[in-house]
């Protein structure tokens, strides 16, 4: 019978059903970070347990790590005291930990593809919600709480609801300077930041089959901004390029048979979607958020929205315009910014650094004064080879700090984050109100090559035009 | 071996509740990710909206969990897409600390839904009207008894009421007292390591 990769996928995990769409999930892969984590192994103590499949289970620090100073001990005695807590937690329940002592760290979600942990056809969860990155290999990736933490280290499952399917298909091609993170800016702004809520959203179409891996995360990345818990995109000759010889693949005969496996868990033909909505590719251009959720971006040569047609809706923007400190029908070129962020397990993979570095290179800009820039890689691996490339100067040379890998500025965890009244051009993923680090401080989200262009100009601009692209 | 623990039924929540306007109140604005710092949820009660608190005291307004008719109160009742965003328990954790033991809203954010049903603290969904009109009743008289009943799956604010929707499943293991989530797994345990057997990634890839 017909299938999407998610109830294929689904339908292999299921270890019991627990009445009226409840299922207990078996985990292929469960990703541990610091910050969501200590309390779940305390849990485990007070009741005795040991991790059930320890082999399945991999840790490493991202959210609190300092990008500048990572001499232990940290500064900051309360990522110190995260730090020591995961150690000692991994060390005596026997995980593996990717630590930083040995250079093996990064954003949880940008080395679990790099190592080739992430594989198709897996259940991946992690306790954060941008863990939908990893389903742009066709596995069924989702974020969980402390307690289920708790519940996967116990017994690698979680109690979940199945989800409703909808496809999303882009057509036709993107224009330059238009890139993956402008898709999924565009998607939830056309179906809203809480259209996803019971759903999983599967990608496709010749814009998303043409897409790379490093762009097929970053639109995986950032479904739960448009509410849906799962994203993913059908594995084919592109996911497995990437994985083939990565260290956790498969190798030799079994990489053959594991092929064969992934090739049969994509989405039949004919499969039944519980939704089903098509954008034309072409129409696309580069977004950038100017409100406090997701859904409020406009393209980067349009204007605030407002007022709206209802009270409900104008009070939603105005509480939005009044938190920005913009008003309706202001452009958004033009908005000052003070600081740039590039980085996050959105935009902090290889590809997205490379360029912005050639943009920057080839239009011999810098940051312009008065804006501090922050260029923080997402692994330790993405660093080492931009350095090996010696991109590292590129970004010194325009005016950009050149970090060690973390989730940064983000969530503003570590020493990164904005003052108070300050505005962020920022590659990550979410404008939430302070979500930056200061309950008054303002982001900006927009691509890797927009945040370049806001660095450049001081404020949002038109990527294509700064760095002379063009079709 | 201590999977199985016994936890208490949750039944009926009543006392008086906090009306929340506005949609997409995300995790961040519940509790920010300084405050994820920690080793342990215990202090979170004191910091939730802490961010919304500081911005509505320096505009010179009194946000709802400050507002004195809202101290002690024991249910919320929201929008759309409530506790959206990050995947912190410590959302509902910061809730649930600070006093709040149900919340009543049209939707809810996936994994903060599935968060607080681990803590044990109950989210029901409402229609969009009765999300309304409840709120606009508690915002009339803040001192009225509210009570979420999951035994006849209603929200009551004095004398009107409103149906509530939750998963059947889960409403049995709430009345029942059976929903430590770790325990209903851990009789799973077998039929784990049955299906651990058959996944093409953990038996060298023979095929599913």
């Amino acid at each position: 019978m017909a299938a999407t990769l998610y109830s294929k996928v689904f339908d292999q995990h299921v270890v019991r059903e627990l009445g009226e769409d409840q299922y207990q999930l078996f985990i292929g892969l469960h990703l541990i970070h610091e910050a969501t984590s200590a309390q779940a192994f305390a849990m485990l103590r007070e009741r005795g347990l040991k991790v059930a499949y320890p082999d399945r289970n991999v840790a490493t620090v991202d959210h609190i790590i300092p990008t500048d100073d990572t001499s232990r001990p940290f500064a900051d005695a309360q990522s110190e005291a995260m730090l020591s807590a995961l150690e000692q937690n991994t060390g005596s329940f026997g995980l593996r930990f990717l630590s930083p002592e040995r250079r093996e760290n990064g954003v949880v979600h940008v080395i679990g593809a790099e190592r080739g942990l992430t594989q198709p056809g897996l259940t991946i969860v992690c306790g954060d919600s941008h863990t939908a990155t990893h389903g742009a290999f066709g596995a069924l990736a989702f974020g969980i709480g402390t307690s289920q933490v708790r519940d996967v280290l116990a017994t690698q499952s979680v109690i979940v609801n199945r989800l409703k399917v909808r496809r999303i298909e882009i057509t036709g091609e993107l224009a330059p300077g238009v890139s993956a993170k402008d898709v999924i800016l565009y998607v939830i702004h056309r179906l809203g930041p809480k259209a996803g809520v019971g759903y999983a959203y599967e990608f496709g179409g010749p814009v998303v089959d043409a897409m790379s891996m490093d762009e097929r995360m970053t639109v995986c990345n950032m479904v739960v901004e448009g509410g849906a818990l799962v994203g993913y995109c059908n594995p084919d000759d592109t996911t497995f390029a990437y994985l083939h010889g990565r260290p956790s693949a498969p190798q030799g005969e079994e990489w053959d048979r594991a092929v064969a496996w992934w090739r049969s868990l994509a989405s039949d033909p004919d499969a039944e979607y519980d939704d089903r909505v098509v954008f034309d590719g072409g129409e696309i251009s580069p977004m950038v958020t100017w409100g406090v959720n997701l859904g409020q971006s406009v393209p980067v040569d349009g204007r605030v929205p407002g007022p709206a047609a209802d009270a409900a809706g104008e009070a939603a923007l105005a509480d939005a315009r009044t938190f920005m400190g913009v008003e309706a029908g202001q452009p958004v070129a033009g908005i000052g910014i003070d600081v740039a962020f590039l980085g996050s397990c959105t935009n902090g993979r290889l590809s997205d650094f490379v360029e912005v570095a050639e943009a920057l290179r080839r239009s011999g800009t810098r940051v312009a004064e008065g804006v501090r820039a922050l260029a923080v890689p997402g692994s330790q691996e993405v660093r080492a080879q931009l350095v090996e490339r010696g991109l590292d100067k590129v970004f010194e040379a325009a005016g950009f700090e050149f970090r060690q890998p973390g989730c940064s500025m983000c969530i503003a965890m570590n020493q990164d984050r904005l003052n108070d009244g300050e505005t962020a051009a920022s590659s990550s993923n979410r404008n939430f109100k302070g979500r930056q680090g200061s309950p008054t401080g303002r982001t900006l989200i927009m691509s890797p090559l927009s945040v370049a262009a806001a660095a450049v100009r001081g404020a949002v601009a038109d990527p294509r035009e700064v760095f002379g692209i063009s079709g | 071996m201590t999977a199985m623990v016994a936890t208490q039924p949750l039944v009926t929540v009543s006392g008086t509740a906090i009306a929340m306007e506005g949609d997409d109140i995300d995790t961040d604005r519940i509790i920010p990710a300084r405050h994820l710092k920690s080793l342990t949820f215990d202090a979170l009660g004191t910091f939730v909206f802490e961010g919304d608190r500081q911005n509505a005291k320096a505009a010179g307004a009194v946000h709802p969990f400050d507002a004195p008719e809202h101290a002690g109160a024991s249910v919320l009742v929201a929008g759309e897409n409530f506790g959206c965003g990050s995947s912190r328990e410590h959302a509902p954790q910061a809730l649930h600390r600070w006093g709040i033991r149900a919340i009543a809203a049209v939707s809810f954010g996936e994994i903060f839904r599935g968060n607080s049903a681990t803590i044990g603290l109950p989210c029901v969904l409402l229609t969009p009207e009765a999300a309304a009109e409840a709120r606009a009743a508690i915002t009339a008289a803040p001192a009225a008894e509210v009570t979420v009943d999951l035994e006849t799956k209603r929200l009551r604010v004095a004398e009107h009421s409103w149906p509530v929707e939750i998963n059947e499943a889960l409403r049995r293991r709430f009345v029942s007292g059976t929903w430590d989530s770790l325990s209903t797994l851990a009789e799973g345990t077998q039929d784990a390591a049955d299906l651990s057997r058959r996944l093409p990634y953990l038996n060298g890839w023979q095929a599913a």
